[in-house]
């Protein structure tokens, strides 16, 4: 503050709008990022299309026509086809075309969707909610670091994608019984990829809890003598958050990753369950013939990964306030 | 340095048994009988006695030392009589695999060579061209090179193998014919056509694996250069009259390789978990497609086994990785 400002304060400008918020900043800086924005656009479009899409275009993914419709109508090609191939055979019921039992492949593409992504979000959930847990309780309580990083370590060690094989196949028969055969497998991938994907989280949020347990704002909320479960709540939870959100954007490229490779190898949901990997292990046999049925569900896999991996680097920038306000 | 790498050996140890441990606890869980497929005429007794002797229903406190036994001790002697004419083993009984009903390191022998090969070459292929697109995408920052390098490994990391894999099949083998889609593990290579041939098949599952090492490290190499390009020691070198050339080829370059090394180790047991999706897709017959197969069959033995080689590799490269790490920098001390 100079001496002119400070002899006279009424001269200084009056801010015409309110301070703006951390979020605010946050959300200003990671409009500047083309390509996150971009892709924040497609995935917006992907997820709308995926959750909307089914009560515009209300063909069922499992209908399967009685026999003799199901032969006019099966292996149909998508309307695309016949700029190139005048005679193949195209149906304006079924823009995609439809598979081996005359299925919609457009409904099957659409509701293999909702169960990739909602897959990618929970799983993601569950080891973002493990990590930070591990992470904080790592960080905060001296006497749980050593076992809890040792854990970690352990983890890191495990070869998990033939662990995630052998338990998708173990733990599927009681799951079955208990939440029925889709749900059962839901339940049993998003757990699995849960359980084996928090070691980073724990990872960064512990090296951010021990910096921040130095800092006098916390050590002022502790001399008031408030309590830890509060202190980790009120003070040191909102303070990692922003590596949190990063590893949580990663974390559902992983996962969904994760659950079409599963499907793929025939580990996961059960056949003629629509998600993108399972769409694309179904139809890799006849690719030749059927191109478009591997392409449209490996290409929602890739579109929907890549988006939320420029997403996660557009707010790794935004968040990092050394960046922001450049 | 030494104490340091034989302290970290010693606690391999330890580690590997309690992994070890873990994967075969989670195995005894398993429901599968490996009697499910030998036919129904067969009298239960005798099926009871097949059963003992392939050591099924054993309690886990003489199953699982006995299985470390057969794994460090006998197999090893195994080797040792196979490379010197020795008869160590004779007698001794090695892991069976309930599916072939031979000893489980004799098939993993016969399947590692291939998977060595794919997974070798691709992990030299992938590192000789991520190092340089890295190099030159960090020195020219933001130009179109860079620009178009950065969407290109970000599109390499996000399409998984089991697409591209498919994706490359469909371009190269059926439209155009080039590369075959299916990898002939039967091909002996004793002639240039048949090393030719060899080169051909290679080529598309190499390709795939490669992709994915090069958009990881590419774009790894390209922020270790960018945080080195920066700082003083470059400028004064500069200063100095130091050719552009030298500065960043060797100054910068042997820098910023630091990280880059210890990344490469990490990513050795990586490559060998991104083999089986690869070897599936393309029908290599290696280690990756054996685990597929053996769980599928419920081979706990070959199972048990592979499970442990992929948490070995895990262990071993982590340690190399942190050994070389505090070789390369001298800053990093762990004593």
């Amino acid at each position: 503050m100079t001496d002119a400002a400070h002899n006279s304060p009424l001269s200084d400008p009056i801010p015409d709008k309110p301070p703006r918020s951390q979020w605010e900043e946050v959300w200003s800086q990671f409009r500047r990022h083309r390509g996150a924005m971009i892709s924040l656009f497609i995935l917006v479009v992907i997820v709308a299309g995926t959750y909307l899409g089914p009560l515009i275009w209300r063909a069922d993914p499992q209908a399967i026509p009685s026999t003799l419709d199901m032969i006019k109508q099966r292996d149909a090609r998508p309307i695309y086809t016949s700029i190139w191939d005048s005679g193949a055979k195209v149906q304006w019921a079924n823009p995609l075309g439809t598979d081996n039992l005359a299925r919609d492949n457009l409904a099957r593409l659409m509701y293999g969707g909702r169960v990739s992504i909602a897959v990618g979000l929970l799983a993601m959930a569950l080891s973002i909610v493990l990590g930070a847990l591990v992470g904080v309780l790592a960080g905060y309580f001296r006497r749980l670091d050593s076992p809890l990083m040792r854990l970690t370590d352990l983890f890191l060690a495990l070869p998990l994608l033939p662990l995630i094989l052998v338990a998708s196949l173990l733990f599927r028969e009681p799951l079955s019984a208990a939440f029925g055969v889709e749900g059962g497998t839901f339940v049993l991938i998003v757990s699995l990829i849960g359980i084996t994907s928090w070691m980073q989280t724990a990872r960064i949020v512990r090296g951010d809890v021990l910096a921040l347990k130095e800092r006098e704002f916390v050590l002022a909320a502790k001399s008031v003598g408030t309590r830890p479960g509060r202190l980790i709540r009120r003070h040191v939870l909102p303070n990692v958050l922003s590596p949190i959100m990063v590893s949580a954007t990663l974390g559902i490229a992983t996962a969904i990753i994760t659950e079409s490779a599963l499907s793929f190898l025939g580990f996961g949901f059960p056949p003629d369950f629509p998600t993108w990997g399972r769409l694309l292990n179904d139809s890799v046999d006849r690719m030749v013939s059927f191109p478009e049925r591997v392409l449209w569900p490996g290409l929602m896999i890739s579109l929907t990964v890549l988006c939320v991996n420029y997403i996660g680097d557009g707010l790794r920038d935004a968040l990092d306030p050394r960046i922001r306000g450049r | 340095m030494l104490t340091y790498t034989i302290r970290r050996l010693v606690l391999a140890v330890p580690t590997l048994l309690f992994i070890s441990l873990v994967i075969f606890l989670l195995l005894e869980l398993a429901p599968g009988d490996p009697m499910a497929q030998v036919p129904l005429t067969v009298p239960a007794e005798v099926k009871e006695q097949m059963r003992e002797a392939l050591g099924v229903g054993q309690p886990i406190w003489i199953s699982f030392p006995k299985w470390l036994y057969q794994f460090f001790v006998i197999e090893p002697m195994v080797m040792i009589d196979y490379y010197f004419g020795t008869s160590l083993s004779e007698g001794q009984f090695r892991a069976i695999s309930w599916q072939t009903r031979s000893p489980v390191m004799d098939i993993v022998v016969q399947r590692l060579p291939q998977t060595l090969w794919v997974v070798g070459v691709a992990y030299i292929v992938g590192f000789a061209i991520a190092i340089p697109v890295g190099i030159y995408s960090a020195y020219k920052q933001y130009s179109l090179f860079d620009n178009l390098g950065t969407f290109i490994t970000m599109v390499g990391f996000s399409v998984p193998p089991f697409f591209s894999g498919v994706l490359v099949i469909v371009i190269f083998s059926v439209q155009l014919g080039w590369f075959p889609s299916i990898y002939d593990t039967t091909l002996v290579v004793n002639s240039w056509e048949s090393f030719v041939k060899q080169l051909n098949q290679m080529f598309l599952p190499v390709m795939v694996l490669a992709l994915q090492i090069t958009s990881q490290t590419s774009r790894f190499m390209r922020s270790s250069m960018l945080d080195n390009l920066n700082q003083d020691y470059v400028r004064t070198a500069r200063a100095k009259g130091l050719r552009e050339q030298a500065v960043v080829m060797v100054h910068v370059l042997r820098n910023s390789m630091i990280p880059v090394i210890t990344v490469m180790a990490l990513s050795v047991p990586q490559i060998f978990g991104g083999a089986i999706i690869t070897e599936q897709v393309f029908k290599v017959n290696g280690i990756g497609q054996l685990l597929i197969t053996a769980i599928q069959a419920n081979d706990l033995p070959m199972v048990q086994t592979l499970t442990f080689i992929f948490a070995v590799l895990i262990v071993v490269f982590n340690l190399i990785a942190d050994v070389l790490y505090g070789l390369l920098d001298p800053r990093i001390r762990y004593d």
